[in-house]
Order: structure tokens, then sequence, then C-alpha cells
């Protein structure tokens, strides 16, 4: 049944103290309005946002959102002023439907930190991981990483067509369509009938019949155009395709995981510069006092839930509570604050931490 | 201290309905003028008949205001989130047969598929600089269909009625829709794509999980299903 208990006294005091604790480290305190509008959300993350949200209407404003997070405003409110280099902290109230989970909260307080304008990732990124690992330590959390960054570029760096990048680009975050797409490139699916039939004639147009709709017949002609020129193409070779299941595959220590990566760079050179991020990201951990040997990493992690990040991701789990969603998480985002920024992009990596699930634990004390 | 029975309040789904029971030895009526929403049941006793707009049943059967209920299993699975947990499927009721689907121009040769509308939504986006829209009144199945299947750049636009009709008034490109014989798009200039169904849904004896029974009701329950058959 749905959770109605409202945020204990102790998630709202803890959400306060942790928030304190960025600010005294040199962070602006960063509010803004729990009504938020709708659109920029929507246009980022599409219709699926909607079954996370609460969406509602406004008669003069249109939609609007009750704030699933704060990463969105804050960026809109950085790139607004003349986007010197800064770090902010938040806290408040964030609100999510929980339709598959309706055990979950979803109203809670979250806690944040997001650091704009490093000039070295490695550093932030390190930087930015150990203060939240720092404030986490003592519930003894099973930390997850990952780099969407490794992804990307293996994509980019795919011996293919442009248009078959750009389709495996836009599913990154969707793993199954993503597998489905390399198997269908490297001509391992059979060609649907109806596709068959329609790459075979020679007009395929003239059994269109009426036209309606805002899609024109140009639009349908080049799409079939685009389809056939993808017909003509060579498959993406067997090889690749392991290649590509090979990274996506891996889940090892940080320093095992990328000995595996770079012996499957060998053979996907794309790679090597994410490579030599992590690695670089890895070193700088290592000096903030990360235990860097035993830190696990997977590529494939941040994926399904966290579609703004293009960089290092990472999360903390409770282990002995596997219904609890993760305490932490966060990573970088420099993609995002270019669309926000309207190409002016720069760089940014941040967190969150739920104290309500902090108290659930028995707190940090 | 009766058993309450929501069953649709007009069309030939209460017609029906009406029939199914009846063929099963309890005749359920509508009572009083044509307009006024009263009805009654003979052949048991302890049952109370509760005409209800097809689209409320989920909502009552879910808040344990009646204890059964008649409507399509769209319309359950629509509106109740984990339907399973608040309503139990007693018995497909043969009629009503519908599927929700997602339609297309005809004029689109080049979709036929899931697959195919995702390429088309995202050449849509980047021509038109916004998502392709699809209109319907379903969209939790809708979105849910879509999401696994790999469909990025869409949007839904809400249609509750005429919703074939969205695409000629360019208010939408694609629609998902009930359809029964496939006419209504036929005349509309849309196909189906050919890709399972989202749902495919017939009116349906539920029964609440969550309404409260004395002992007299539960044994008026469990005489009624037993008269049913079900």
């Amino acid at each position: 049944m749905s959770q109605t208990m409202p945020d204990t006294p102790p998630a709202r005091g803890l959400a306060q103290r942790l928030c304190n604790r960025f600010a005294s480290d040199g962070a602006a305190r960063f509010e803004t309005n729990i009504l938020l509008p709708a659109e920029v959300l929507l246009d980022l993350y599409g219709e699926d946002v909607r079954a996370r949200t609460y969406v509602t209407s406004d008669p003069d404003r249109g939609e609007m959102m009750l704030r699933p997070d704060f990463t969105v405003p804050l960026v809109q409110y950085h790139m607004r002023g003349a986007g010197a280099p800064a770090s902010y902290t938040y806290c408040g109230e964030v609100f999510r439907k929980q339709e598959d989970h309706p055990d979950r909260r979803s109203e809670y307080m979250q806690v944040g930190y997001e650091d704009f304008g490093g000039s070295d990732p490695a550093q932030v990124d390190a930087d930015v991981f150990g203060r939240f690992s720092d404030i986490l330590a003592p519930l003894g959390l099973r930390p997850a990483t990952g780099d969407i960054g490794i992804l990307i570029a293996m994509v980019t760096g795919l011996d293919t067509t442009e248009d078959r990048r750009a389709a495996l680009m836009r599913h990154i975050w969707r793993p199954a369509r993503f597998t489905a797409l390399v198997k269908r490139f490297a001509g391992l699916t059979p060609v649907p009938p109806a596709r068959a039939a329609l790459l075979a004639a020679d007009n395929p147009l003239q059994a269109a019949g009426t036209t309606i709709g805002l899609r024109s017949k140009g639009e349908i002609a080049s799409r079939i155009d685009a389809l056939r020129a993808d017909a003509a193409c060579a498959p993406v070779s067997g090889e690749v395709v392991e290649l590509i299941s090979a990274v996506l595959a891996v889940s090892e220590t940080c320093p095992n995981a990328l000995e595996q990566l770079r012996d499957i760079a060998v053979d996907l050179p794309g790679i090597l510069p994410a490579l030599d991020r992590f690695e670089a990201r890895c070193e700088a951990m290592t000096r903030r006092g990360v235990d860097v040997e035993s830190l696990p990493f997977e590529a494939s992690y941040g994926r399904t839930s966290m579609e703004y990040y293009d960089g290092f991701v990472f999360g903390f789990y409770a282990e002995a509570r596997p219904d609890l969603p993760p305490v932490a998480t966060g990573g970088r985002y420099d993609a995002l604050t270019e669309r926000l920024g309207q190409g002016r992009g720069i760089p940014a990596v941040g967190g969150v931490i739920r104290p309500d699930l902090l108290s659930d634990l028995g707190g940090l004390a | 201290m009766t058993i309450k029975l929501g069953v649709p309040s007009k069309g030939r789904l209460m017609e029906k309905t009406f029939d199914w029971f009846s063929a099963r030895g309890v005749t359920l009526s509508r009572t009083g003028s044509d307009r006024e929403y009263a009805g009654a049941v003979e052949g048991i006793e302890g049952v109370d008949l509760v005409l209800l707009s097809a689209g409320e049943i989920p909502r009552e059967l879910a808040a344990g205001r009646i204890h059964l209920g008649v409507t399509g299993t769209d319309l359950i699975q629509e509106k109740l989130v984990q339907w399973d947990q608040k309503v139990e499927p007693l018995e497909p009721l043969g009629f009503g047969h519908a599927n929700l689907i997602v339609a297309v121009p005809s004029c689109w040769v080049d979709v036929d598929t899931l697959d195919d509308l995702d390429g088309a939504a995202a050449a849509f986006r980047a021509r038109h600089g916004f998502r392709m829209r699809i209109a319907t009144k379903y969209h939790r199945l809708v979105r849910d269909y879509l999401r696994r299947g790999g469909v990025a750049d869409y949007q839904l636009v809400d249609s509750q009625g005429a919703t074939e009709g969205t695409v000629k008034n360019l208010t939408a490109e694609a629609i998902a829709d009930i359809t029964s014989s496939g006419e209504t798009l036929r005349a509309n200039h849309l196909k189906i794509l050919q890709a399972p169904p989202i749902l495919e849904s017939q009116a349906t004896l539920f029964r609440s999980r969550v309404a409260q029974k004395s002992d007299t009701e539960r044994d008026v329950l469990r005489a009624l299903i037993d008269r049913l058959g079900v």
C-alpha cells in the first residue's frame, strides 16, 4: 500500500546537518521552487519521465511538475550566471511516483553536492566520490561505479555508418534495445517480412494511398532511402559484436576492470582515450584516500536509471537491505549543461544522498 | 448486508452482461424509468445490482465498494496500479473483445514494426523539433509498452474520444486505441503495427480482493459464484 508516513524529523535534521557540512567546505547553498515548469524535463527525458514524476497543470503556466530532483534547476541557475566554477549544496523534498514499488516513499528529502567547471575531470570525479564515500563510511555500504563515457567512446569509435552509430548512441540508456540494434546491424536478426518487401519494391510509395498527418511523403521517402542505404552496408562483424558484449560485461574491481578493458581496446582502440581518463580517475581516487584496489566497477552501471550521466557514475547500496533503493547516487553530466546552456557546456559532477534511508539504516552515529 | 455486483450501466456491454448472467439462472434488470440507474437481481437472495460506467468499475472494485464487477481487462490494467493485488479475474465472459493496439497512417509504408516506429520518431523529432505525438487515453499501458519496446522520442497526447481522427486533424502522428474489427481505423486511413497488441481485452467478471464481507455476505458470494459456475 502507498506510503503515507511523512519524513520523520531525524531525516530532516540529518538533511540539514549534511547540507551544512557541504556548505562549511565552501559549497554555496541553492534553493528552488517545489513546483517547476514541466517542459524542460519532459523535453530532456521524454514520456518515460511522466511515469516517475507528478505532472500537473496550471491554467496559465501550462504543465508543471513537482520537483523530481534539484539538478536540472541548479544547472539552469548556474548557466544563467557568468558560469564561473562553483560548487553548490542543497536539501529539500523531491517527489517520485513509485508505480512499480508502492512500498517506497514517493516524497522524501534529498541532500546534494554539485561541482561545476572543474578543469581536471579526474580530480573532480575523485573529489566528489570521496566526499560521499567519507560521509557514508560509518554505514559500510557497498559502492558501485561505472563510466558511461567508455560506452559513448565505444559507439563513437565503431567502424560502421554514421546512422548506425547515431542509432546506438540514442539507445545507450536502453540496454535491451541497444543489444537488439547491435544484433540487427550485425545481420543476426532476420529481416521482418514487411521490411524485406519494402526494400524489394520498385516504388513503395505507390502503395501509400491517401496521405494524412504531419509526416510528409518526403519524410517517408527519405527514411526509405536511409533503410535502403543501410541494407546495402556491410554488417557489423561478429568480432565487433563480441567486443561490444565483452565491454558491457566487465564487472570487476577497478584495477582488474581497467586491465580487461585495456585488453579489449587492442581490438577496439576507440575506447583508449576514455580508458586513460578512467585510469587518471583511479589515480586521483587513490591520492584522495579511496580504496581503489577493492572498489567495484561495472561497465553497464548507470545505463538504466540515470539518463543524464555521460561519464563517471556511482552509487552506494545497503547490502543487507536489497529492498531499499540506493542510499546515494551521482556522476558526471557535462552534456546536460550543454543542452540546458544552449550549446555552452561546462564540466559538471555531483551526487545526492537520501537522509531518510540513512535514518532507516540507523543513522550516521 | 448484501453482496454488491457492479455492471456497465448501458449499451451492448450491459445487455450482453445481463444475457450472460441470465443464462446461468441469475436475472439482472434495470428498474424504474429508462433514465434511472437502478437495478434488480432475481434468482438469488442478498445480491444488489449497482449500475456504473464501465470505466468506474475498476476504481469501485479497488476501493472495495463493490464485491464483484464486470468490466474490460483494458480498463482494469490501465486504471489500477498493481491491479492483480486488488482484483481477481474470475471468468472471461466471451464478449466485448477488443485489442489495444498502436496504429499509424497507412501511407507510412516504411513503418510496420515498433523498431520502425522508433526510427521514424527519431527522424520526425529531428525534422519537426518536437517528439512524435501518439494520441491515446491508455497512458500507462501505452507508455509501459513503448518503453519495453525501446521506442524513444515520442510523447503521448490525451484523447478521450474520436482518437482515430487525431492524425487527420494534425493533433497527433499516430494513435494507440482499442479496436475490434479495425474498420474505423481503415476508414481513417490508419493501419495497425505488426507487433503483439498492447493488450487483448474482453469483458471479464472480477472479484474485489479488498471488499469487506460479513459471514452472511461470504455465504452469499460463495452461492453466487457457485451458481455462475466460475
